[in-house]
């Protein structure tokens, strides 16, 4: 069975940290150059964080941790995130 | 906190005194992942280490096999809040493969297919402490599990038990590995609760 | 952190189908949503542990009311909760709404629409099939649902109710089909598909829901069959 999800499952928590929904936004991976919206990336929820992946190439583009009381966020698997604002 | 709902309890085991705190007891062994599932063949994988001279030491499956291979019964427990009591495994001890490496650093960087890594200090790999698994429950480890082989050390939390684990190399400071990177713990002691950093 | 978390109670529930229930939520700080925008719940257990899973929005308006329709994971933590506890009077939390990318505006531009689900995913397909009739929005709309059974499909009456000259409703049983239906029953396949939705000529918007493998399955075929990939537009579930 597969165990991923989409990247509609970050839009929860990206919004408790950006004002405008990254989920809809274009991003480029930084490995292969795809560029796609975030939402179409593959999110892996079972896990100690949540990992959005390349879904051309599984390359990691978004790592989400919940640490207690901390949120720790990474975008850096993506060189470039194109918002509509 | 004072709000609740009603009858809500959640998916969650019997908490124990044989388990650290913040855990509880499953039956059922959950299945966590990152990424995809890599699929290696035994004929294909290989366990490299590498110390600071940049020798490779290797190991094909046979040959790991050939080290001697051991029971082990230990309990289990994962950051997630879940610990499995009592699993039994098969494995070749980390004392048999490191017997032969000289290395003058104290931390080692385990590395999987499909790329994770996660980082501990040598001793913790040593004296009868961490294994290259590769059965559990009777059965050959299954993929989702991290077969062909994973890494073993059950004394601490189960991110440092690298699923699908191909190398292990020696490194001069503790850098963090993936889940380090991104707020775990450099270290994972579950009876010291060290989830974060 | 700042609290984007809104006090919901629940004020009715019914079966949607024999392992799925509607739901309806009192949300008195609630800003409405888009057609297709999902939202958080939440629910927090005596000790403080928290479990929260995301659900499509079946309809909604300001400071008001949310239908959500939850199908049952076997091995969930919140579903079953949801599904066979939870009662009027239960409050839990939500946040949101969700998600801009699986929604469909009315007047966003007049290429046909194609909404293909798998089981309770029609939840977010339904919520713009509703909103397009609502505006009287005359974009040509289909939807292709796939289910179990007759008895299995979420927002029966309602999508008999909805489809009319600008909305045609095809289902697919793959276990049972209703008495004296014509088709065949068993897995939706690509033949079916490519038979029964809009082809890649007219240039359909495709909105696609379901389970992982349903939503993987279907998309591929959409590529296959023609369609752009920026015109296909998935939203997956199955997180436990």
């Amino acid at each position: 069975m597969p165990n991923h999800l989409d990247g509609n499952a970050l839009a929860g928590v990206l919004s408790d940290v950006f004002t405008m929904d990254v989920t809809a936004a274009r991003g480029r991976c930084g490995s292969c150059g795809r560029t796609a919206p975030v939402a179409e990336a593959m999110v892996y929820p079972d896990a100690p964080g949540l990992v959005a992946r390349c879904a051309s190439c599984d390359h990691v583009l978004v790592v989400v941790v919940t640490a207690g009381e901390r949120l720790v966020l990474s975008l850096a698997g993506l060189d470039a995130i194109d918002l509509r604002v | 906190m004072p709000f609740a709902t009603r009858g809500f309890s959640g998916r969650r085991g019997q908490a124990d005194t044989r388990v650290p705190p913040g855990q509880t007891m499953v039956e059922k062994w959950p299945v966590l992942s990152a990424g995809p599932t890599p699929q290696v063949e035994t004929r294909d994988w290989e366990l490299t280490v590498q110390d600071e001279t940049g020798t490779d030491h290797r190991w094909s499956w046979d040959e790991l096999h050939a080290l001697g291979v051991e029971d082990i019964t230990v309990d289990i427990h994962c950051v997630t809040h879940w610990s499995k009591l009592g699993m039994a495994w098969r494995g070749v001890s980390l004392d048999k493969i490191l017997a032969n490496v000289r290395s003058e650093h104290r931390y080692v960087m385990a590395h999987s297919y499909g790329g994770y890594t996660t980082n501990l200090p040598l001793e913790d790999l040593l004296d009868g402490k961490a294994w290259i698994a590769t059965e559990a429950e009777g059965e050959p480890l299954d993929p989702e599990h991290g077969g062909p082989a994973r890494l073993l050390v059950p004394h601490l939390y189960f991110w440092k038990s690298a699923k699908w684990v191909r190398g292990l190399t020696m490194m001069p400071d503790n850098d963090p590995g993936f889940w380090e990177q991104y707020g775990y713990h450099l270290y994972g002691d579950p009876w010291k609760e060290q989830r974060y950093r | 952190m700042r609290s984007t978390w809104h006090s919901a109670t629940i004020v009715e529930t019914r079966a949607e189908t024999p392992h799925s229930v509607r739901m309806t939520l009192a949300v008195p700080t609630w800003p409405g949503s888009e057609p297709g925008s999902h939202l958080d719940v939440r629910l927090t257990a005596p000790d403080g542990y928290q479990a929260s899973r995301s659900y499509s929005v079946a309809s909604s308006s300001p400071w008001g009311h949310v239908v959500l329709a939850i199908d049952e994971l076997p091995d969930g933590e919140v579903s079953p909760f949801l599904v066979n506890e939870a009662r009027p009077g239960d409050t839990l939390e939500v946040h949101g709404p969700l998600g801009s990318y699986f929604v469909w505006r009315p007047g966003q531009n007049d290429r046909p629409v194609q909404l293909i689900a798998g089981g309770s995913g029609v939840v977010p397909l339904y919520a713009m099939a509703v909103a397009h009739d609502l505006a009287e929005d005359t974009t040509p709309f289909q939807l292709l649902y796939s289910v179990r059974t007759p008895a299995d499909a979420f927002f029966a009456a309602e999508l008999t109710e909805l489809a009319g000259p600008s909305f045609q409703v095809t289902h697919v049983y793959t276990r049972q089909a209703p008495t004296g239906w014509p088709g065949t029953v068993g897995r939706l396949t690509r033949d079916t598909l490519a038979a029964s939705t809009i082809p890649p000529s007219e240039r359909p918007r495709v909105y696609v829901c379901g389970s992982t493998g349903f939503a993987e399955t279907v998309a591929t075929w959409l590529l296959d069959l023609g369609h752009s990939t920026t015109d296909i537009l998935t939203e997956r579930f199955g997180g436990l």
